[in-house]
């Protein structure tokens, strides 16, 4: 039987920047960049392994239903997600961040009424503050999530924090610390009982590299 | 909404004649395979109490069952979304055997979630059980049944997942954990999240053995080594686990005898359905399919609550599914014409008699409607039934 094929499914940008090292570890070396190139599926050194570009959020769903054997993808997405389907064989400890509850610094975070929280971490949110039994009221946001406490939209935000520059120059600060996120890899459930060997050597490979 | 009114709810369709006589045809394939097995089929009823469908499968299929109310009592009936309990309680209710029970069961399922990806929201649920023995010799034939049916499916690489909870729940008895740390550690099992498994191990566990234990189950997946591998890393491990091990390897051992090229996938720390499995635990994937297309296990209390407990092993899957399989397979055709006898004239005597006989020798016979050439879509009048010299003839028939 020939060497089955492998599709690992990853972001632009700063998750795609960090993984390069890791796959180099592994042989892996890819044949375009994203950000040059328009290709979705990208080609590597290796015949047998493809790269595909997807959105951050959409990696566990194309791995979850198989449209990809890997993925990396952040545990913000993953714990959004449900991570059903998945195995998270690794942290991969890229790309590291925190997800944060934030708000103006004077808000008070423990209002009578319940709180408004704006985040496009819905269920991350929700789970959060039920295990601090607290009942929310939550806005779904694609995006510029700061905005919202600044036009009266929320009270609150849920997001993920880096430098939280973005957050200061908007007047907001980090506030309750939710999650400390990194990279994960992840593998479908299916691939890694059919296409075990492939996979457990290039897992071994990167956790090498990442020192696990 | 009048322009909607074609429109189906989310995860429910329906089957349009080819699929439908290929579903048909499959039907009787597999009870004919199941019934040469010495398996007998039940019927349990589509609507139940909800009480009775909620033994021992626990929150998820509470959650995964449409409710209404008994307008006759109050009470709150299920439709159920999973026939297996439906089938202990026949079994330890009705049938009360005290020997081997086999028995097999298809029939539609409706759950409020569906699984996967477009999955279905109605499967047509199809599994066989075995009530009465414990013991590596039935979950083999079970297993084995279950390959059967993907083969009649016209499956080619099936390959086979195969666990043991027992093996997890004998470390966790172990390592005295409260039921609240066995279920996060079962979930990071369930994600083989190892940095998680790491922290938790640390925080929760004491004992070096038990820690390595624990730590190791999650890398024990992959071909037959892993049986060697296991038996090394839980070699002082209570006789409970050890137990579990062994079932397995004789699990694998009698299906290695029946099926010469199985290519068997081992995954010891795979817990599937660990609320209510007591022993192996087994899935079916095909190539190209990213979800198990097959699953099932050992569930040695399930009847408990219906005041009889009997071990049981058994699998179940979506007949649809294999009929997609089937069809792929068979690369169907998906505008399929049948040959047919066409009658014009039936004002003769006599003529019923002759199309009745000619039906039931397995030919296909319609009448003209009307004075036009006969159109169907898919039957095709290849003769035409005539009267010669006083005796019923076909002769062949051409029309256009």
């Amino acid at each position: 039987m020939s060497q089955p094929s492998l599709t690992i499914a990853l972001s632009k940008g700063r998750i795609f920047k960090e993984t390069l090292p890791l796959l180099a570890a592994a042989g892996i070396e890819p044949q375009d960049d994203p950000e040059s190139s328009r290709k979705l599926i990208i080609g590597t050194n290796d015949p047998s392994v493809k790269l595909l570009i997807v959105r951050a959020s959409d990696v566990p769903t194309y791995v979850q239903y198989a449209g990809a054997d890997l993925g990396v993808t952040g545990k913000d997405v993953l714990m959004e997600h449900g991570g059903e389907g998945l195995y998270e064989l690794l942290d991969l400890q890229i790309a590291r961040c925190k997800l944060m509850v934030a708000a103006r610094p004077e808000t008070d975070l423990e209002p009578r009424t319940r709180l408004r929280v704006a985040t496009k971490f819905v269920n991350c949110a929700r789970r959060y503050f039920a295990s601090q039994s607290r009942q929310v009221d939550i806005i779904k946001l694609y995006g510029s999530m700061e905005l919202a406490p600044l036009v009266g939209l929320a009270d609150a935000i849920v997001d993920v924090v880096d430098t939280g520059n973005t957050l200061r120059a908007n007047g907001l600060a980090p506030r309750l610390h939710i999650a400390d996120i990194s990279s994960r890899l992840v593998v479908n459930k299916a691939s890694m009982k059919m296409k075990h060997a492939a996979v457990r050597s290039l897992v071994a490979q990167i956790a090498a590299k990442t020192g696990q | 909404m009048i322009e909607n009114r074609w429109i189906l709810p989310e995860g429910v369709d329906e089957l349009l004649p080819s699929e439908a006589a290929s579903l048909e045809h499959l039907r009787r394939k597999i009870t004919d395979l199941y019934v040469s097995w010495g398996y007998e089929l039940i019927v349990p009823p589509f609507i139940e109490y909800l009480e009775s469908l909620l033994t021992g499968t626990g929150r998820e299929s509470d959650l995964q069952t449409f409710k209404l109310v008994d307008q006759l009592n109050g009470r709150t009936i299920g439709v159920r979304a999973d026939m297996t309990p439906q089938i202990a309680r026949i079994e330890a209710h009705r049938l009360k055997r005290e020997g081997v029970s086999r028995l097999f069961y298809m029939g539609t399922t409706l759950r409020t979630l569906s699984d996967g990806l477009f999955g279905s929201r109605s499967p047509m649920q199809l599994g066989a059980e075995l009530y009465g023995h414990a013991g590596a010799g039935s979950d083999a034939e079970i297993i084995s049944l279950m390959l059967a049916t993907l083969e009649c499916c016209g499956a080619e690489t099936v390959y086979l997942d195969l666990g043991h909870v027992g093996i997890f729940r004998g470390l966790a008895h172990e390592a005295g954990l409260s039921e609240a740390e066995e279920t996060a550690l079962f979930d990071m099992y369930q994600r083989k999240s190892v940095p998680e498994l790491d922290a938790f191990i640390g925080e929760h566990v004491s004992g070096r053995d038990m820690a390595q234990r624990l730590r190791g189950l999650v890398s024990l997946s992959g071909d037959e080594s892993v049986l060697a591998e296991a038996a090394a890393l839980l070699e002082g491990a209570s006789a409970e686990v050890r137990g579990a091990l062994d079932d397995l390897r004789e699990i694998s051992t009698q299906l290695r005898a029946r099926h010469a090229d199985i290519r068997i996938h081992y995954d010891l720390s795979e817990l599937r359905g660990y609320t209510y499995h007591t022993g192996v635990v087994f899935a079916a994937y095909l190539d190209g399919s990213g979800q198990e297309v097959a699953r099932g296990g050992r569930y040695d209390d399930v009847s408990a609550c219906f005041g009889r407990s009997r071990p049981a092993t058994g699998f179940s899957t979506d007949l649809k599914v294999l009929n997609e399989l089937a069809c792929s397979a068979a690369g169907a055709d998906h505008n399929p014409r049948r040959e047919a006898i066409l009658v014009t004239d039936t004002s003769h005597p006599g003529v019923w008699q002759e199309i009745s006989r000619l039906r039931s020798a397995g030919e296909t016979v319609a009448c003209a409607l009307s004075e036009a050439v006969p159109e169907t879509d898919t039957l095709v009048f290849t003769r035409r039934l005539v009267l010669k010299d006083g005796t019923w003839k076909t002769e062949e028939y051409n029309h256009g």
